[in-house]
C-alpha cells in the first residue's frame, strides 16, 4: 500500500480512538470540573460498560442490531446507577476532599476490577457489531461500524453540549461548578448535583465502552489504557473545560493513531505521558483551571 | 527514651522470629520487612512531609534495576550492587522531585503517576535489557554477600532484618531531629514555615530524596534477597501498596509502615483460604480506611492513649 492511503488508514483509526476518548474524557472532565474530584476509577466504568454490553447482548436473543441497541441503553444506565451509589456511600462522606477521594477511587478501582474478574472471568469476549457492511475505498475496505462510532460520539457530545448550555439542569451544574457555596445559598441541592454529575460522567465512560466493544472485545483489564489516555486528554485540554477536552481528544487520538502505525505503541505512550507530566509541571495553573 | 526502647525491642523480637516461625513464614517475614522499608520511605514523604505520591513504584524499580542490572551484566557482587540500588533510588527521587515538586496536591499526584508510568513503559520498551514484563532472575553469583549466600534462609532473613533495623532506627532518629520537625511543618502549614525562614522546596526535595533512598534500598534488597527483577514492580500497584500499608498502620508514625505491611500480608494470607479475590481486599481496605480510620491504627492509638508514640 502506498504512503497516502496508509496515512489515511492511520488517520481513520485515529479518529475512532479520538471519538471514544472524547466520550470517556468528557466524563472525567465533567466530574473534575463540577466536583473537583479526580476519579481514578473512571477507566473501570468504561470497562463495566463493555462487560455489561457483552452480558446484555448474550442475554437478549434476536438480531444483533436489537441486542446492541438494548446494550447501548441498559449498560450506561446500570453503570450510572452504580456510580451514584458510590458517590452517596463513599465520596459524599469524604466531603469530596481531593486527596481522600483519590485514595477512595483507587480502592473502588480495585473492587470493580476484581468484581469483573470474579463474575465475568479473565477471558476477552467479542460482541457482534449491530451491522456488518463495509465501505469500499479504492485502496482498502473499511468497517462501516467504526465510522458509525465516530458519528455516534459526535451526536452524544453535541447532546451533552446542549444539555450543559441549554437546559436548567446544565445551568445548575455550571452554577455549582463556579461556586458551590453560593449555589447552595440559592437553594440548589448540591448533593444531588454531585451525585448526578458523577453518574453522568460514569455513564459517558460506560457508553464509550459499549461503543468500542464490537471493535475491541470486552476484558476486565481494558479500563487501564482509556484511564491513562483520558487523564492525558483532560490535562492537556485543561481539567474541567469540555471544549479543551474535545480538541485534546482529537489531537491525542489522531497522533496516537499515526504514531502507533509508524512507531511502536509503547514509544507513543511514553512520549504522551512525559508530555502530560511536563505540561503539569510547567503550566499547572493554565491547565488545571484557576487553582494550582 | 521510651520510643528507642520500643523500637529496639521490636527489632529484638523480630530477630528471634526464625526460632519460632516455620521457614516458610520466616521468608514471608523477610519479605514483609523489605516491603516495610519501602513503606517507611513512603511514610517519610507522605506521612511526615505531606507529599502524596502515586509514583513510588518508579523509585522501587530504580533501586531494583540499579542493583540487578550490574549484577547481571557486569557480575557485581551483592555489596556494591546494593549500594548502587540505594543510590539509584535516591538519584531518581531527586530528579523526580526537581520536576514534580513544582506542583502540589492533586497535580503532584498526577505528575508522579505519569512519570512512574513513563518509567514503566521505558522498562518495557528496552525489554531486551530489562527483560520487560517477564523480568529476569538475578544470577546466583550476584547474590553473595561477605561469603554468605543470600538465597539461603538464614542469611536472607538476617540481611532483611539488618536493613529493616537500620531503616527503622534511622527514621526514628530522623523524625525526632530538627529536620524531621521541619518536614512535619511543611505538612501542617507550608506558608507559615516559609514565613519562619524555611525553604519548602529544598525541605521537600530532601524528604523525597530520603524517601527514594529507602525505596531504592528496598528494591535492591528485594532483587538480591529474592532473586527476581521485573517491570511489574514499576506498575501502579507498587505505588499503591506502600500507601495502603502506611494508611493502615498510621501515616506519620514510625512503626506504622511495618504494622501495615504485616497486617495487610496477614489479611491476604488469611483470606486466601476463603477467596482468591486479593484485589478486592486491597480495594475494600483502602475505602474502609479512608472512610473510617484516616489516621490508621497507630495514629488512632497515639491520639487516644499513647501521646509519646513517635
Amino acid at each position: 500500500m502506498a504512503f497516502g492511503p496508509f496515512l489515511l488508514l492511520a488517520l481513520m483509526e485515529g479518529l475512532v480512538t479520538a471519538a471514544i476518548l472524547a466520550l470517556a474524557a468528557s466524563g472525567l472532565s465533567l466530574v473534575f470540573g463540577v466536583m473537583r474530584v479526580v476519579n481514578v476509577a473512571h477507566g473501570e466504568f468504561y470497562m463495566l460498560g463493555a462487560v455489561l454490553a457483552w452480558a446484555v447482548t448474550t442475554m437478549i436473543p434476536g438480531p444483533p442490531a436489537m441486542a446492541f441497541l438494548a446494550a447501548v441503553l441498559i449498560a450506561p444506565l446500570l453503570v450510572a446507577a452504580l456510580a451514584a451509589a458510590a458517590d452517596g456511600l463513599i465520596l459524599k462522606r469524604l466531603n469530596y476532599e481531593p486527596e481522600a477521594t483519590i485514595v477512595a477511587t483507587i480502592g473502588l478501582l480495585y473492587i470493580l476490577q476484581q468484581a469483573a474478574l470474579s463474575l465475568y472471568g479473565p477471558n476477552a469476549n467479542p460482541v457482534a457489531a449491530p451491522f456488518t457492511w463495509r465501505i469500499q475505498l479504492p485502496w482498502f475496505g473499511y468497517s462501516g461500524y467504526k465510522l458509525f462510532v465516530v458519528l455516534a460520539a459526535i451526536l452524544v457530545l453535541l447532546a451533552l453540549w446542549a444539555f450543559m448550555t441549554r437546559t436548567r439542569a446544565g445551568l445548575v451544574m455550571r452554577a455549582t461548578q463556579v461556586d458551590r457555596t453560593t449555589a447552595q445559598a440559592f437553594g440548589i441541592n448540591v448533593d444531588r448535583v454531585y451525585m448526578g454529575t458523577f453518574a453522568l460522567g460514569a455513564g459517558l465512560a460506560a457508553l464509550a465502552g459499549v461503543l468500542i466493544v464490537p471493535v475491541q472485545q470486552a476484558q476486565y483489564l481494558m479500563g487501564h489504557d482509556p484511564l491513562l489516555l483520558s487523564f492525558i486528554v483532560v490535562i492537556i485540554g485543561g481539567l474541567g473545560s469540555l471544549r479543551g477536552t474535545l480538541i485534546a481528544a482529537l489531537v491525542i487520538g489522531l497522533s496516537d493513531g499515526v504514531i502507533s502505525m509508524f512507531f511502536t505503541p509503547t514509544l507513543a505512550k511514553i512520549l504522551a505521558t512525559l508530555l502530560v507530566a511536563m505540561v503539569l509541571v510547567f503550566r499547572p495553573q493554565g491547565l488545571f483551571g484557576a487553582k494550582a | 527514651m521510651k520510643p528507642w526502647i520500643l523500637h529496639i525491642a521490636l527489632i529484638a523480637v523480630l530477630a528471634t522470629a526464625p526460632l519460632w516461625l516455620s521457614p516458610y513464614h520466616a521468608t514471608n517475614l523477610a519479605r514483609i520487612m523489605v516491603l516495610a522499608v519501602f513503606a517507611m520511605g513512603y511514610n517519610l514523604a507522605f506521612g511526615y512531609t505531606g507529599l502524596l505520591s502515586l509514583g513510588h513504584a518508579l523509585l522501587l524499580a530504580a533501586g531494583m534495576y540499579a542493583a540487578g542490572l550490574p549484577a547481571q551484566l557486569w557480575g557485581w557482587a551483592a555489596g556494591p550492587a546494593f549500594i548502587a540500588g540505594i543510590a539509584g533510588g535516591g538519584l531518581i527521587a531527586a530528579a523526580l522531585g526537581l520536576l514534580a515538586l513544582r506542583t502540589a496536591g492533586v497535580s503532584f499526584m498526577i505528575v508522579t503517576l505519569m512519570f512512574a508510568q513513563a518509567g514503566y513503559l521505558t522498562l518495557l520498551y528496552f525489554a531486551h535489557v530489562t527483560g520487560g514484563e517477564d523480568g529476569f532472575a538475578v544470577v546466583s553469583s550476584g547474590r553473595v554477600l561477605l561469603g554468605f549466600d543470600l538465597s539461603t534462609d538464614t542469611p536472607r532473613f538476617l540481611a532483611a532484618l539488618t536493613i529493616f533495623a537500620i531503616g527503622l532506627l534511622a527514621s526514628l532518629a530522623l523524625v525526632r531531629s530538627p529536620f524531621g520537625r521541619t518536614m512535619v511543618a511543611m505538612r501542617e502549614n507550608e506558608e507559615r514555615s516559609r514565613m519562619l525562614g524555611y525553604n519548602p522546596f529544598t525541605v521537600k526535595l530532601a524528604a523525597l530524596t530520603l524517601s527514594g533512598l529507602y525505596a531504592g534500598a528496598a528494591g535492591a534488597a528485594y532483587a538480591l534477597l529474592f532473586g527476581y527483577v521485573g517491570a511489574s514492580f514499576a506498575t501502579i500497584q507498587y505505588s499503591i501498596l506502600p500507601m495502603l500499608y502506611v494508611l493502615m498502620g498510621g501515616a506519620g508514625t514510625t512503626l506504622g509502615p511495618f504494622l501495615g505491611a504485616l497486617l495487610m500480608f496477614a489479611l491476604i494470607e488469611a483470606a486466601t483460604v476463603l477467596t482468591t479475590a486479593h484485589q478486592f481486599i486491597v480495594g475494600a481496605a483502602l475505602v474502609v480506611l479512608i472512610l473510617f480510620a484516616p489516621k490508621g491504627i497507630l495514629g488512632t492509638i497515639r491520639e487516644r492513649w499513647l501521646r509519646w508514640l513517635p
